[in-house]
């Protein structure tokens, strides 16, 4: 128990010196936006000139952009003059105290997903005694990362502790004048997450923010950098299973990873953001970049996303294949149930030689929700023996929402080779009579037949993983038929 | 084990069963014969509890509860299993993910705790020889690409499985040669027993050859208009259905 004490004292305490000073980790800036407002953030953060300077160029260009409205999504204007763009994360004291306190419809969530007590305190924030596995979890995987020679930080430190590797790597994927978004998250961007992983190293483990002290209150403009040397292999998963209460409307990430020689990253995501309630109130705008450079010669970068949150998500996480024999892969499942909007989709651009790239896509559409695949494939005029394979499949509930599909194909190089196949088709009654005549309720059968039609994308999951995504998918549809 | 009392049923406001009575006792087999259009698979759907289907008169109790009262999974928790006549595809999800399901929410139902991996391994494997599967069966989408004749099989796969206490099996000769028939009614015969019962819904007398049935009934317009036992379905066998109409 002594030594359990002493490591709780060594949490607490090393909370406090993460980067924050006291009289600051309460404090919000107030909403606005001005060059004022960037220079504010970039100082309580205490950072390198060159950080500033970018921020702030990044800030006037976004001053010179208008909103994009392309996308197949509608929602009402955003005033960003309303939003505060700087909130330190919550203390201790702020949190409910125990899980009494929590809001029984987000611990009845959590428990239909499976997530053990001891994390669901955490996810919602009780006092950091009630979760002491998992902080003292955290600290003996960062020793056995450090030893390899691993970077795993959160962004604010690896400004300070690598400047270098931030100013060599920052922007080189999405540069600030890429959109709207990003140029905004580049200005105001607090927090995320900053991987490195050296020559050679394989990560001997799944790197996930769910381990990192502080994930839970990163701010609504990430910022995420992962890069993998030459021969170095990562894969990452991103976000919680559980759902995260966000009062924040808009959330504009940046996520760039950047893959060397023969490197490989697979990155993995479960968004399950407050999508609103029925009517389509409430919920957050995701509004995300995400895109990855496959840098060096047959390196790899696998997206694998299940996308049951948000009232509106909006990204398209991509791959610029570069190298000659790299290789860009995108394994999407796309849930919309009520008033939800999705538009999401890949774009992978092949400049090197004998580049291939997958795209498996799926999209469920329940209620009232629109559900759209956007999709791009290029290839460049070098790039000689391009291949592309793409599926685009939609399942429909009800006959209220809606799916879509919007590919482009841009093909520059005669020897390319590029396929895309779709379909469209609707749970039957036929099938869910069938499920029931077994003896099956209509939740599980409806969880049941979509995970079947998501499996492709389900087993490119890690395996803890997989378990939640799946009882997710059937969660997400709730009360969706019958 | 199964009463039922003068049943009316219709479908968008067109009666299609008009006052079926049948009792059928545990260990029984009763077939269901008549053309096409007499209410056959209708009277299958309403037993199992398909939706669309109003029943405007009569009870239908099993196991002394109102049959009619319970949704379509609470049917088939207790014992009541249909075999599909058009048994349908579900594509990406695993024959062996389904059955382990289907057997776990009747265990489920009976208080009884869910089979691990190994033990339905086990059990599976034991049901797999009475109607001549493959493993490999197990591994593929449920009905995915399956022939007639497999996906017949593998109704009597689930049947067996389950250990319904009512089987009621819907056309289950439809569209299978006389190899895959001899198979499937080599499956039924060993799934006869003392306190199972089994409706056989056919249109031909030639699945009665290979599971004989203690009783044959001829269904016309929503009706029974003759019962027997099963020397009445080589009369029709003979005769055809036309008699039948004439005499109602």
């Amino acid at each position: 128990m002594a030594e359990e004490q002493q490591q709780i004292d060594d949490v607490l305490e090393s909370d406090y010196q993460a980067g924050f000073v006291t009289d600051i980790e309460a404090e919000s800036l107030p909403p606005g936006l001005s060059e004022e407002t960037v220079r504010e953030i970039s100082r309580i953060k205490g950072e390198p000139e060159f950080l500033l300077e970018w921020r702030l160029q990044a800030f006037r260009h976004w001053l010179t952009l208008e909103t994009p409205e392309w996308a197949h999504v509608n929602y009402p204007e955003i005033d960003y003059q309303d939003i505060s763009y700087y909130s330190a994360p919550k203390k201790k004291t702020d949190g409910p105290k125990s899980l009494d306190e929590v809001d029984p419809e987000l611990l009845r969530t959590y428990e239909k997903l499976g997530v053990p007590l001891d994390e669901r305190a955490r996810l919602a924030g009780v006092a950091v005694d009630a979760v002491f596995d998992s902080v003292s979890v955290a600290n003996t995987f960062q020793d056995k990362l450090a030893e390899e020679g691993i970077l795993f930080m959160p962004f604010s430190k690896a400004v300070h502790e690598h400047p270098e590797l931030v100013k060599k790597y920052l922007g080189s994927v999405v540069s600030y004048k890429d959109n709207f978004y990003a140029a905004l998250n580049s200005a105001v961007f607090s927090d995320g997450s900053f991987v490195y992983i050296p020559k050679g190293t394989r990560c001997p483990m799944e790197l996930s923010t769910y381990f990192r002290i502080n994930a839970a209150n990163t701010g609504q403009f990430e910022r995420t950098l992962i890069i993998a040397d030459d021969d170095a292999y990562v894969s990452y998963l991103e976000g919680c299973t559980a759902p995260m209460r966000d009062e924040n409307q808009l959330h504009a990430a940046v996520v760039e990873l950047v893959a060397h020689d023969r490197a490989e990253i697979k990155y993995s995501t479960v968004q399950n953001w407050y999508p609103g309630d029925e009517n389509g109130v409430g919920g957050i705008f995701n509004f995300v970049t995400k895109r990855a450079a496959c840098r060096g010669e047959s390196s790899k970068v696998s997206w694998t996303q299940v996308e049951t949150g948000s009232a509106i998500t909006w990204k398209y996480p991509s791959v610029i294949l570069q190298g000659d024999n790299s290789v860009g892969e995108f394994y999407s499942v796309a849930v919309t149930n009520n008033m939800q909007q999705a538009d999401t989709g890949t774009k992978m651009v092949h400049l090197g030689k004998n580049t291939s790239s997958t795209i498996i896509s799926k999209g469920i559409s329940a209620g009232r929700s629109q559900n759209a695949y956007r999709g791009l494939v290029r290839v460049g005029p070098n790039a000689e023996n391009a291949r592309n394979y793409t599926e685009c499949d939609s399942l429909l509930m009800g006959d209220q929402c809606g799916a879509h599909t919007f590919p482009y194909i841009e093909v520059k190089n005669p020897t390319a080779q590029v396929e895309h196949e779709a379909s469209t088709s609707k749970i039957s009654e036929d099938q869910l009579f069938y499920c029931k005549q077994r003896g099956l309720d209509v939740e599980d059968a409806v969880s049941m037949i979509v995970n079947g039609f998501c499996k492709q994308v389900m087993r490119q999951l890690p395996m803890e993983f997989a378990v939640e995504a799946q009882n997710l998918l059937g969660l997400s549809l709730e009360g969706s038929v019958g | 084990m199964l009463e039922i009392k003068n049943l009316h049923a219709s479908v968008d406001g067109k009666e299609i069963l008009r006052g079926i009575n049948l009792t059928v006792n545990a260990g029984e087999v009763h077939a269901i014969m008549g053309p096409n259009g007499a209410g056959k698979s209708t009277l299958s759907n309403v037993l199992a509890g398909r939706d669309g289907y109003e029943i405007t008169q009569g009870e239908v109790i099993y196991k002394d509860e109102n049959l009619l009262d319970l949704e379509a999974e609470e049917r088939a928790q207790r014992g009541v299993f249909l075999a599909f006549q058009y048994p349908v595809e579900i594509p990406g999800v695993s024959n062996i993910y389904l059955l382990k399901a289907a057997l776990n929410a009747v265990r489920k139902h009976q208080g009884l705790d869910e089979l691990d991996a190994i033990d339905f391994l086990t059990l599976v494997r034991s049901k797999l020889e009475l109607v001549k599967m493959d493993e490999e069966f197990l591994h593929r989408g449920v009905n995915e690409g399956f022939s007639g004749g497999e996906k017949k099989r593998n109704e009597i796969l689930q049947m067996a499985l389950l250990e319904p206490s009512l089987a009621i099996l819907d056309e289950t000769d439809s569209g299978l040669d006389i190899d895959a028939l001899r198979t499937v009614s080599e499956g039924v015969n060993a799934l006869r027993s003392d306190d199972r019962s089994i409706v056989m819904i056919t249109h031909y007398q030639r699945l009665l050859d290979y599971i004989v049935p203690d009783f044959v009934h001829v269904l016309s317009d929503g009706q029974i208009v003759k019962s027997g036992d099963k020397e009445l379905a080589k009369e029709l066998e003979k005769t055809g259905y036309s008699w039948v109409n004439e005499d109602a």
